[in-house]
């Protein structure tokens, strides 16, 4: 059954996490998951919006939401997870009996709050599950080792977040398992990266990020799998800074989920963007199991 | 009816935000009302005087009194107005302050609602008839629900004061929480060695009589007069002829079975006596792990019992006992830890709660009292605790502090150096609360003498890594953040309302509060009585306390229930249901609906019957007024015609 869900992309899938974008479409069109790309979407306002006024942030958010009702979509989903905090509190607004009426006169345009907010993490693991993905593997991650990491505010916090568990979250590790990756227990799975430290206070991304590298190599895993565009940033585009400041080279990949998901669907590993990862990842696409004769007969197809 | 009205400003509490003498000028519009007026403490003895001067000198039939909820004062007032020669049901109270001045600031508004309420209590006293109690001889027993160390110490009180006590404890054994702990803070003697010779009194006073592993099934009745159906679980053991020997628990060939005694440490056998100094030291099988039960053979129990006590066709057994008042004592159980993620979620097996640790000490726990981890058994070396664990945290509906968790670190810390000279205690806190009597000194000699490391600040992640786990946290002190190696961390699990304690005060109809702890009368002044009259309290079932404070509110209540004996017969209320024979048509609605079963059938001559309402079971709840179809059922002091002349004047 075809699903359709409105696609919100958000700033930084444009730009530096291109990739989580491309990886995004190629995964959701194998998953049989058309996105319908919210016509002139606009910023969800990040940070600053929410830092000056709660409700600037509500309302820039809000207009995306309004605009995909209006198409008459269920569901908005968002790869990352700064803009799903944005469309949550948007919600949360419109739905507060005190900041309704403040929220709608800056709206300005009709809203009945009717639509759901997911991540892409929340969309594939419980709309599609892992035994779907499992189902739809071509080439399972067999003996690559990875650790899970989900950043702080992909399940944080638990009352916006209202997503798995705020501590310990298992939905990454099971749809990693459920494509034959061997995940470890990561105790840093949501611990912070630094977050935009990596701009103005770089020495505090050096060590953040470092110390989830050096859990990560400590226990065995080759590369990292995430789900949002910053965490990406800093332990990816910045990991020759973490070496730096940790005298020692990590050369640990850090792949989005959906990059992940799509090599063991059989998606090209350029259509995925893993050229566009500054750790190399050439490796697992090396290691990849042979297609099978099975394989090359649905192919054929 | 010549009626006075008299309106309390109780301070600023009523006058604040009402005007009470607007109120008491309106209250002469009525005809029927010849004085009124307004005073600024009517409770107090000038109050009452000026009551019982006006009856007299304007010759009232009917007094209204517009204060504060009758909870408060309704007894006061009609004490006064019979000191006048009044009866004291010729007296309506009108609440203008719970549900007036304290409500809403809007005077304009409060005036009017006040002066409402008072006209309505003044069309209801029209209709007041003098009423006249009888009086009903009080059952010198007492039963006491819940045998920890309150329970307990409220039995002995009123078993040494003459009285016949009946103890119904939910476990096996007497004991409760006490039992479990190793020592006790601050003078560090041993929990078990004080509380034994307790426990052994109980059994051996001959006017306590106890039934172990029983529950409250219900209750009915009234003060002076309750009858409590208990509901003695079965054991599989008769327990008359069981000597405690411990022969079947030796042989007993189902080992796994999980150690509730022991905070689920270790393994206890299928039959087991729960711990040595238990009281009654009797043998119980548990049916889940039995194979008896469990494979439909077995029975090695019954052959080696050399008393023959072991029966598997026993069924729970229904008991009725009859008492004049019900003492509940019946505690708290623990904070479950495992909704901390931060903490593991349960998932790291040395991550562990106060009252397993407690067990760890303890020489007759699951290591014989030497300190090791439950993972592999090694000795550990660095030791953290955690308090506030399910205390303090709103976001875990634990708002409030447990009150004897700072206290039991400092213990455990201590016993810990003690054990393990080598061993390092850190302790992670958000405020050090030691109000007691030497406590704040014991806390300081963990610190100084014993060399606990006391860090202010939370713990944000607890990770394992290689051996040990990891526990991060802040230093809000130094503003830094730590990290420590630990081997074992301690988690300082809160307080909360014992399981089934909501059901049980359904029973009882008492009422408890958000978190589920009784509610006493009074917070400052009967902090041992509930609202219902004949039920009392004792210990951590109200709230959280430590072992001094619970033993003193057991003496408090057994020393309410001697109060309550001294005397031989009690008043009963005649605000009751009462049946105009003439026009009941004996259809039985009210027997139906009667949820005290107060009202039965009466057979009149010629076979004609008539429902008759029991004065002495009757709780005054009305249901049956309401339900009666030719309104024959009256509730006395709230009859139809007073509650509608009251409906008349708020919508005229």
């Amino acid at each position: 059954m075809k699903r359709s869900v409105a696609y919100y992309q958000g700033c930084s899938l444009e730009g530096l996490a291109v990739e989580y974008d491309l990886s995004t479409r190629a995964v959701c069109e194998a998953l049989d998951i058309e996105l319908v790309e919210i016509p002139d979407w606009s910023c969800c306002g990040s940070t600053p919006a929410h830092s000056y006024d709660p409700l600037l942030s509500a309302a820039l958010a809000g207009r995306n939401l309004a605009i995909a009702e209006k198409l008459r979509c269920e569901t908005v989903m968002t790869p990352c997870p700064g803009c799903l905090k944005s469309l949550k509190g948007a919600l949360l607004t419109y739905h507060d009996t005190k900041d309704h009426d403040a929220f709608m006169e800056l709206l300005a345009m009709p809203f009945a709050g009717q639509v759901k907010a997911v991540s892409l993490l929340q969309l594939l693991y419980e709309e599609v599950g892992p035994d779907l993905i499992g189902q739809r593997v071509l080439f399972p991650l067999t003996g690559l080792v990875l650790a899970p990491y989900y950043g702080c505010l992909l399940t944080r916090p638990a009352g916006f977040a209202q997503f798995d568990d705020p501590e310990n979250p298992l939905s990454m590790d099971a749809l990693l398992k459920a494509v034959g990756a061997t995940v470890v227990d990561f105790p840093y799975k949501t611990e912070c990266c630094g977050a935009t430290y990596g701009v103005t206070r770089n020495a505090i991304v050096g060590k953040l990020a470092g110390r989830i590298l050096d859990m990560a190599a400590s226990l065995g895993a080759q590369a990292l799998a995430v789900a949002c565009p910053l965490c990406q940033q800093n332990l990816d585009l910045r990991q020759s800074q973490v070496d730096r400041y940790w005298k020692r080279r990590f050369g640990i990949p850090v792949l989005y989920i959906t990059q992940l998901l799509g090599l063991a669907f059989g998606i090209d590993s350029r259509r995925l963007g893993l050229d566009k990862l500054f750790v190399d990842a050439a490796f697992i696409t090396r290691t990849l199991h042979a297609p099978t004769e099975e394989v090359k007969a649905f192919q054929g197809n | 009816m010549r009626i006075g009205v008299f309106v309390c400003q109780c301070g600023t509490n009523i006058a604040g935000t009402v005007d009470t003498e607007a109120v008491a000028r309106d209250a002469l519009r009525h005809p029927e009302v010849v004085y009124a007026t307004s005073y600024m403490y009517t409770c107090s003895e000038p109050g009452q005087q000026q009551i019982q001067r006006a009856i007299e000198e304007q010759d009232l039939q009917g007094v209204v009194v517009a204060a504060c909820s009758p909870r408060m004062h309704e007894p006061t007032f009609r004490r006064a107005v019979e000191k006048a020669g009044l009866n004291r049901y010729m007296f309506e109270m009108a609440n203008i302050r719970e549900h007036v001045s304290w409500i809403s600031n809007d005077r304009a508004a409060n005036t009017l609602k006040a002066a409402d309420l008072v006209q309505m209590a003044v069309a209801k006293l029209r209709f007041n008839h003098p009423l006249f109690s009888s009086q009903v001889p009080i059952n010198k027993r007492v039963m006491v629900i819940g045998g920890g160390v309150a329970g307990i110490q409220a039995a002995l009180d009123c078993a040494d004061g003459g009285l016949e006590v009946v103890m119904v404890e939910r476990q096996p054994s007497i004991g409760g929480k006490m039992a479990k702990l190793d020592k006790t803070f601050p003078t560090v003697d041993c929990s078990s060695c004080i509380l034994g010779p307790k426990m052994v009194d109980v059994v051996q006073k001959e006017n306590i009589r106890l039934y172990a592993g029983s529950e409250v099934e219900s209750v009915s009745g009234y003060i002076g007069n309750f009858t409590v159906q208990i509901r003695k679980k079965t054991t599989y053991v008769d327990w008359s002829l069981c000597t405690g020997c411990g022969l079947c628990m030796e042989k007993c060939p189902s080992r796994k079975v999980p150690d509730h005694f022991n905070e689920d440490l270790g393994n206890t056998r299928a039959i087991s006596i729960p711990f040595p100094q238990a009281i009654p030291k009797k043998a119980a099988i548990d049916k889940e792990y039995c194979r008896q039960f469990s494979k439909g053979k077995c029975g090695v129990c019954k052959k080696i019992c050399p008393v023959g006590a072991i029966d598997f066709d026993m069924e729970d057994e229904f008991i009725s006992e009859e008492v004049g008042a019900v003492i509940v004592a019946t505690g708290f159980d623990l904070f479950d830890h495992s909704v901390y993620g931060e903490y593991g979620g349960g998932r790291f097996p040395d991550v562990i709660s106060g009252l397993q640790y407690e067990r760890i000490l303890s020489a007759s726990g699951p290591f014989g009292g030497h300190i090791q981890r439950p993972s592999d058994g090694r000795e550990p070396k660095n030791i953290v605790f955690i308090a506030c664990v399910g205390s303090r945290d709103a976001s875990v509906g634990r708002p409030y502090c447990s009150g004897v968790c700072c206290m039991y670190i400092a213990k455990q810390a201590i016993l810990t150096r003690d054990h393990l000279p080598d061993a390092n205690c850190y302790v992670f806190y958000m405020d050090i609360r030691s109000p007691g009597k030497n406590y704040d000194e014991f806390v300081r000699r963990a610190q100084e003498e014993y060399g606990v490391h006391y860090i202010r600040g939370r713990v944000g992640k607890i990770y394992p890594k290689n051996d040990h786990l990891i526990v991060q946290g802040a230093d809000t002190l130094l503003g830094a953040q730590v990290e420590v190696e630990a081997d074992l961390v301690v988690l300082a699990t809160g307080i909360e309302a014992a399981a089934g304690a909501k059901e049980l005060a359904e029973k009882l109809r008492i009422s408890y509060d958000l978190h589920g702890f009784y509610m006493e009368s009074h917070p400052k002044l009967r902090p041992v009585e509930t609202n219902t009259a004949g039920v009392y309290l004792a210990g951590v079932c109200q709230g959280p306390k430590d072992i001094p404070s619970s033993v003193a509110q057991g003496s408090a209540a057994a020393a309410k229930v001697q109060a309550l004996f001294y005397r031989d017969t009690i008043e009963t209320s005649p605000q009751v249901a009462l049946v105009n024979e003439r026009a009941c048509v004996a259809c039985g609605k009210c027997i139906q609906v009667c949820p005290f079963g107060a009202i039965q059938w009466k057979q009149l001559r010629g076979g004609v019957q008539k429902a008759e309402v029991l004065a002495s079971v009757c709780q005054g709840c009305g249901l049956c007024n309401a339900t009666c179809p030719p309104k024959a059922v009256q509730l006395q002091h709230c009859t139809d015609s007073q509650i509608l002349a009251e409906i008349d004047v708020l919508c005229a």
